[in-house]
């Protein structure tokens, strides 16, 4: 196994993610796609840990973190796209645009 | 090293099943019509990359992704897809902008960046799926990575409460 | 030592030796003009506010004046004195303006003269010009007046001749129309000025001649180059000389620029008496006086003498036979200033300096107190004509014995003053006959003499027609207050012994104090008196007086009848003068102001203007060019357009802000991977 591998398919969800943000309407979906794209970063972490060797298993701790991270941003994010929805009872994230010109 | 080599490992032939699926159940998060598809899809995605994590030998992270991920946080989405009534099933109204290729352009860009500056730079490099042991893990999370741990431990408690306090209903006054 | 000085004189040497500084009287010499000036000024602006009204800080001036010249005159007269300063105030190009004084013979003469004579007629202007509204304006001008003839007679370079012999021209000017409000008195101050200022024109042409040849403005300078022989100097003399002469001929009002002094006697009484018999006129003969070795030493303009002998006969002649014909007392005494005058001119023409300036040393003391006692009769009598007057001598007595005085002296009678200062120019023109002069000085010996006759004549008339017979007019006539008649007496005895001074064989002082300058003047001096000569004047004079009392000394009703008998061609040609004002006023004045006047004002109009409007329409062409093309289409339409367009830019760049958050993160995700992009590429 090379590490290019891991490392190119982290980088195709990551961009898969991307465009996942970009283009969806609903909030909650756009939360999704972010968490695609942590995932990607997941894998990147592990595979460099596993790439150097490292004995203090730096990048598994990371990817735990990360991990831990998204999951409270996933509660606190979900938490927002409730209230918003039910001050306007719309998810629609192109309805969010009061900070505009 | 060519295609033939690479083939000849058998680790590799289960990578790239892996690497399939995963690449497929992405796509069909960012395009399924169906919201609940998109979540589901969403999960087959994170176990493929519990399988990977598996390959490397980073057994604990993978459970924990298993467990946290999957079980957790996507039955949070669903939750919050049923809240905010978002259109369950099929439904006419489309949930993706009317122009996407702005977002192909910047996600084509950004793969292909990434994706040669990594190839140049690492090449054939092996990595070695050794195995590692959860107590080492362990180990060295309550000893050396201790401070950023518990420091993530209030960010979810801080999340924790965060999350009540926003959404709960207001108080009567 | 004085004696001496005279030998050096006549052994040819060109320079007096023996003479001496003076000291510090001669350093501060230059108070003399200094003072009356400052006079002016304080009077101008603290006269009203004093007891008598500025007329103290005026005699006052005047006293130093007086004590001062008599001081330095005592002074020259046991040792001469020659001193001279100067201060520089400006240089241009290679000729230097200076300032300076200078203390030598004729000075310190006039400097006495103006002094004596000035102290006494301010004296008396108290008493005259008492009530007067324009009291202490009066005084302020007589006093710039003073001031400017000793500023004249104190210089000691041409430039600041010419400035004194302007400022008296503006006094003049001034003084004349003091009683403006009647246009006539204007009419005459303007053609005084004018008169002078044409006349000017001479003395200007002369000093720039001479200035420009010699190369400097100082009288020493010019006066050593004639000393010297100098040549370039000698070929200008003659042409230098007689421009000189005619600026001359307009101060001293010599034929024909005569014609200002008679109209200025519509100023007050006083002024003329100072001004137009005293001293102002004297200014032009001073100048002669002044110049004197550039007329006398032969090579230079000895050959304008002719001229200045035939001008000063015919002035003498015929304004005396004008003085017969005229009611105006005043005018009477006027011709006889402008017959004087010629005399004086004549004596500078047959080359007789110390003769001229003796009798203008004389004449300035009887014709000013003829004047002063003149003005005393007005004063009383309410009127100027003789015809209004008569029979004063027994109410004002004072008057009439220093006017009788002042007459004789006018005439030359023995032992009065006039007599001596006429007799030595009438010997000196005889000796000028007998050298130089030729024939032409005969001649105008002959017109001498026969205009002391003349003289006498209207002398007589005047005295007779005013003092004795009856009184013809219609006033209260009383004697002069004593601040008028003291003055009167004061001069009246200067009158009887002036002459003393210069008795020829017996006593040379004025001749001595006169020849105390730095160079040698080179006129005769009589060893003896000439009786002869001396005995023929005397014998015209009293024929003169006795014509005189014969037709005149009557009762009332003869001298009306006597006055009004007309000679038939010779009256009506008296009267108006030799019709040279009215050739003056038609033939000269009147095309100036008709076609020339006109004529210019069409090239002003037309030509001059015309030039200046187009330069002011090109002016506006190109501003209107300037402002609407290149500032209004160019630099504003730049400037306007950065505004704009940075408005514009903002109204665009403001669409981005569309508050969508996917567009937002779109472009963060293009701008990190072009960032890594442009990293990659770069480095």
């Amino acid at each position: 196994m090379t590490v290019s591998q891991f490392l190119v398919l982290g980088a195709l969800l990551f961009s898969i993610g991307i465009y996942g943000v970009l283009v969806r309407r609903n909030a909650v979906l756009v939360l999704l796609s972010v968490e695609l794209m942590l995932a990607a970063v997941n894998i990147n972490m592990v595979v460099f840990g596993a790439d150097i060797g490292d004995l203090l298993l730096a990048g598994q701790v990371f990817a735990l973190f990360v991990i831990t991270v998204a999951a409270a941003e996933v509660g606190i994010g979900l938490a927002i796209i409730v209230l918003i929805f039910r001050n306007r009872s719309s998810a629609n994230v192109d309805e969010l645009d009061l900070m505009r010109w | 090293m060519n295609w033939g080599d690479w083939v000849s490992d058998a680790n590799n032939i289960v990578f790239l099943v892996l690497a399939l699926v995963m690449v497929a159940a992405a796509v069909r998060v960012v395009t399924s019509p169906n919201v609940i598809h998109a979540a589901l899809m969403l999960v087959v995605a994170l176990a493929g990359s519990a399988g990977l994590f598996l390959m490397l030998g980073a057994e604990f992270v993978a459970w924990t992704l298993v467990l946290v991920y999957i079980g957790a946080v996507v039955v949070l989405f669903l939750f919050g897809i049923m809240i905010t009534r978002a259109p369950t099933g099929r439904d006419p109204v489309r949930l993706d902008h009317a122009r996407r290729w702005p977002a192909a352009v910047v996600a084509l860009g950004t793969f292909v960046t990434i994706a040669t500056v990594t190839v140049m730079y690492f090449e054939d490099a092996p990595v070695e799926g050794a195995v590692s042991r959860s107590a080492d893990l362990g180990e060295v999370l309550f000893d050396r990575y201790v401070i950023p741990f518990e420091a993530v431990s209030f960010v979810l408690l801080a999340a924790l409460i965060g999350g009540i306090v926003l959404a709960r209903k207001d108080p009567e006054r | 030592m004085t004696n001496v000085l005279i030998a050096y004189a006549e052994e040819g040497a060109h320079e007096v030796a023996g003479l001496v500084d003076g000291g510090i009287l001669a350093q501060y010499a230059w108070l003399i003009p200094v003072v009356p000036l400052v006079a002016m000024f304080l009077i101008v602006f603290v006269g009203k506010r004093l007891p008598m009204k500025g007329w103290e800080l005026a005699e006052a001036s005047m006293l130093f004046v007086a004590v001062y010249g008599v001081a330095l005159l005592v002074t020259n007269a046991s040792n001469g004195i020659s001193y001279e300063s100067s201060v520089e105030i400006a240089r241009i190009g290679s000729f230097v303006i200076e300032w300076g004084w200078v203390v030598d013979g004729l000075s310190i003469m006039m400097y006495t003269v103006v002094g004596v004579v000035g102290l006494a007629v301010f004296t008396y202007a108290k008493g005259y010009m008492k009530g007067d509204i324009r009291f202490t304006w009066f005084f302020a001008a007589f006093t710039m007046f003073a001031g400017a003839m000793l500023v004249l007679v104190s210089s000691a370079n041409m430039i600041q001749l010419i400035v004194g012999w302007e400022l008296v021209g503006l006094a003049s000017y001034l003084l004349i129309g003091h009683y403006w409000e009647d246009h006539e008195n204007n009419a005459a101050a303007t053609k005084a000025f004018l008169t002078n200022k044409i006349a000017d024109v001479g003395l200007f042409v002369g000093v720039i001649i001479i200035a420009v040849t010699v190369g400097s403005f100082r009288f020493d300078a010019i006066l050593q180059a004639v000393a010297d022989g100098d040549s370039a100097l000698a070929q200008v003399a003659f042409w230098a000389g007689l421009a000189l002469f005619i600026g001359a001929m307009g101060k001293s009002a010599q034929f024909p620029f005569h014609v200002w002094l008679p109209d200025a006697m519509a100023g007050p009484t006083p002024v003329s008496s100072l001004m137009h018999a005293a001293t102002m006129v004297t200014a032009g003969v001073y100048l002669l006086g002044r110049m004197f070795p550039l007329f006398q030493t032969d090579g230079f303009a000895t050959d304008v003498k002719a001229i200045i002998l035939v001008v000063g006969a015919v002035t003498l002649f015929a304004t005396g036979l004008v003085a017969l014909v005229q009611d105006d007392i005043k005018k009477v005494l006027a011709y006889s200033t402008l017959s004087q005058l010629g005399y004086m001119t004549v004596a500078m023409g047959a080359g007789a300096y110390t003769a001229g300036l003796f009798h203008l040393f004389t004449h300035a003391f009887f014709k000013g107190l003829l004047f002063l006692c003149a003005g005393s009769v007005i004063h009383a009598v309410h009127s100027n004509n003789m015809s209004d007057m008569g029979g004063l001598r027994r109410t004002m007595p004072w008057t009439f014995r220093t006017f009788v005085i002042g007459s004789l002296a006018l005439a030359g009678v023995f032992p009065l003053a006039g007599f001596w200062s006429k007799d030595e120019i009438l010997a000196s023109v005889q000796y000028d006959a007998s050298g130089s002069g030729g024939t032409l000085a005969s001649a105008v010996l002959v017109v001498a003499i026969a205009g002391a006759f003349v003289t006498a004549f209207y002398m007589a008339r005047a005295v007779y027609l005013t003092f004795f017979g009856e009184y013809k007019g219609h006033a209260q006539p009383h004697e002069s207050p004593k601040v008028m008649t003291y003055p009167l007496i004061g001069l009246g005895a200067l009158s009887i012994v002036a002459g003393f001074a210069n008795v020829p064989g017996l006593y040379g002082g004025f001749t001595e104090w006169l020849a105390a300058r730095p160079f040698v003047m080179g006129d005769h001096h009589f060893e003896s008196f000439n009786f002869g000569l001396a005995g023929i004047g005397m014998a015209v004079v009293l024929a003169g007086i006795v014509a005189g009392t014969l037709l005149w000394r009557r009762d009332a009703a003869t001298q009306r009848d006597r006055d009004r008998f007309r000679i038939p061609v010779l009256y009506p040609l008296l009267s108006h003068k030799y019709y040279i004002d009215d050739f003056y006023m038609k033939g000269v004045i009147d095309p100036i102001k008709g076609p020339i006047a006109r004529f210019v004002d069409w090239t002003n109009t037309t030509i001059i203007d015309a030039v200046v409007n187009a330069f002011g329409g090109v002016a506006r062409v190109l501003s209107r060019v300037v402002y609407g093309g290149i500032d209004q289409r160019g630099i504003d339409l730049a400037i306007n357009a950065i505004a704009g367009g940075t408005g514009e830019a903002g109204e665009a760049l403001r669409r981005t802000t569309t508050g969508r958050m996917q567009q937002y993160a779109g472009a963060l995700f293009a701008g990190a991977v072009l960032l890594v992009l442009g990293f990659l590429i770069f480095t």
